[in-house]
């Protein structure tokens, strides 16, 4: 552990902030609240966000699990599992039930999750009406009059052009029948982990200096239509290394003459079902 | 229906003590089509924008009456009612059809948003009004997924009405519809207007600088010059037999082929 930094590298002064922020997102769940984000010493969209809810959450009895797309061994993973094993002192491990904090960016971990377990998601774009309403006033003002007809314009557009709804990842939903939220860039196939969900959920961005949160056992619907209803990624066939039929698959280019498997992202519940240790 | 849809009680807009509208008054009657005239710059759009609420009024009132029979000051409504009324009950139409228009999305997309926007769930529903109101406004049903940017300018201009009578409003305000299209297409567009108009029983506020336009489409005809409206009627009495010398100079100077 490097000295010379605060337990967790931010100063006690910005983690409360933090810290009444994430209250705040709690008490309105799906609701964006606005905090005044920090530089971190890592770049913007390196998960700045997820580091900052972490860092104000993180007791020295903590042990962390970090994820990158469902891998704990990736360049992110590592980094930011480093960056709090020198700032915090904490332990870390791999395994999902023995986590108590998880950090993750993409992926929501295979296992289910308990009460006693915080999920921290990196998010990039908090805003689910971005992309269709470019004026932050306006969105803000839609939030406020639950105006999200437009929401569904985009969901329209998708089988209009596709024949189904082809949005794959940040799958908007309805939080507590109130609020329509970004579910941060994980798939589609993760929304319903997300819907009554043990543990609490928090989400960070760092760069759109947003806080919002899923407290434990919320409602999370994500939207669709009577004819076309929600529907989650299916694969032809099993993951190659432990023959899982119900994860999320991860598509592995094995050479340049076609070869391919299908993998297990979450690379902990892999590794479970083929009854190894962890590493 | 008793009274009036819509009533402005003494209108006045100054933009930075400059006047822009002083002191409008009039009655709009459900199925009633009443033409704002007047050239450039006499307050026409900013008359429609108080009316609509766009912009906040220095002083007098709108008011309108509401489905439930209310008859309310629209600056008395909140924010989320007067918005509802926009996406239900009324219709904007733009000069530029850009502006009315969702560019990104398909034409099918921009029809079904008001549908979407009051409560629509079911994608087939969705498509067949769509496909619906295409027809009504002699857009090809083919054409429902592709983007509005593709489209002519008189078909762009076609779907925004479609898009914005789709929920049946009561009420459309109009803003020059015909500008900047040619002349041929004009006279399509205002033969499908009249229709819509007619069949739909309508009460719609067009602004115009063109007296032709106003004479087809409307009933009743209200002549601006700075800000002030200087003469009202019957569009035929008025075009017919113009009191105020602006009026009769209007009328003499609309070219005769």
């Amino acid at each position: 552990m490097t000295t010379g930094y605060n337990f967790a590298y931010l100063n006690e002064q910005t983690k409360r902030m933090i810290r009444r922020a994430l209250l705040k997102a709690v008490a309105i769940p799906g609701y964006q609240v606005p905090f005044a984000s920090r530089e971190m010493p890592m770049p913007y969209g390196w998960g700045t966000g997820g580091v900052q809810v972490t860092a104000s959450i993180l007791t020295p009895e903590d042990t962390l699990k970090v994820i990158d797309q469902g891998a704990d061994d990736t360049t992110n993973a590592v980094s930011i599992r480093k960056f709090f094993v020198r700032t915090a002192g904490i332990a870390t491990t791999e395994e999902t039930a023995k986590a108590s904090i998880i950090q993750t960016r993409h992926r929501v971990p295979e296992t289910a999750l308990s009460e006693n377990q915080i999920l921290v998601y990196q998010v990039p774009i908090p805003e689910p009406l971005r992309f269709l309403e470019p004026r932050e006033t306006e969105t803000r003002k839609m939030h406020a009059l639950e105006e999200y007809g437009i929401m569904h314009v985009k969901l329209y557009e998708d089988i209009a052009r596709h024949g189904h709804i082809a949005t794959s990842y940040a799958y908007p939903a309805k939080v507590n029948g109130r609020y329509v939220f970004d579910p941060s860039p994980i798939p589609k196939f993760d929304n319903p982990k997300l819907d009554n969900c043990a543990a609490l959920q928090l989400f960070g961005a760092g760069r759109e200096k947003r806080i919002y949160a899923l407290p434990p056992y919320t409602e999370v619907k994500s939207l669709d239509f009577e004819d076309h209803p929600f529907s989650v990624q299916k694969w032809d066939e099993p993951c190659a290394l432990c023959g899982s039929r119900d994860t999320y698959l991860d598509e592995i280019i094995l050479d340049d003459k076609g070869k391919r498997m299908f993998v297990c992202s979450d690379t902990d519940h892999c590794r479970k079902a083929r009854g190894e240790e962890a590493a | 229906m008793t009274g009036p849809l819509l009533a402005a009680d003494n209108i006045s807009k100054f933009y930075d003590g400059r006047v822009a509208c002083d002191k409008v008054s009039f009655e709009l009657w459900p199925g009633e089509v009443l033409a704002v005239v007047g050239e450039s710059g006499s307050g026409k759009t900013t008359l429609l924008k108080c009316l609509s609420m766009q912009i906040a009024l220095s002083s007098g009132r709108v008011l309108y009456s509401l489905r439930d029979g209310r008859m309310e000051s629209l600056a008395d409504l909140s924010e989320a009612e007067r918005r509802f009324l926009m996406r239900t009950d009324w219709g904007f139409v733009h000069q530029d059809p850009r502006e009315g228009l969702r560019m990104g999305v398909s034409a099918g997309a921009n029809v079904g948003e008001r549908l979407m926007a009051v409560g629509e769930r079911h994608y087939g529903r969705i498509r067949d009004t769509a496909l619906d109101w295409l027809d009504r406004v002699e857009i090809a049903g083919d054409r429902i997924d592709d983007s509005p940017r593709h489209y002519s300018g008189g078909m762009r201009q076609r779907l925004q009405i479609a898009r914005n009578l789709v929920t049946a409003p009561r009420l459309v305000f109009m803003d020059e519809p015909t500008g900047g299209l040619d002349v041929s297409v004009q006279a399509r567009l205002l033969d499908l207007l009249r229709g819509l108009v007619r069949s739909l029983g309508l009460s719609v506020i067009i602004v115009t600088h063109d007296l032709a336009v106003a004479r087809l489409l409307s009933t009743r005809i209200l002549v601006m010059q700075q800000g002030k409206v200087i003469e009202t009627g019957l569009t035929d009495q008025v075009l017919e037999d113009p009191q105020a010398p602006y009026t009769q100079l209007l009328v003499s100077s609309v070219l005769q082929v």
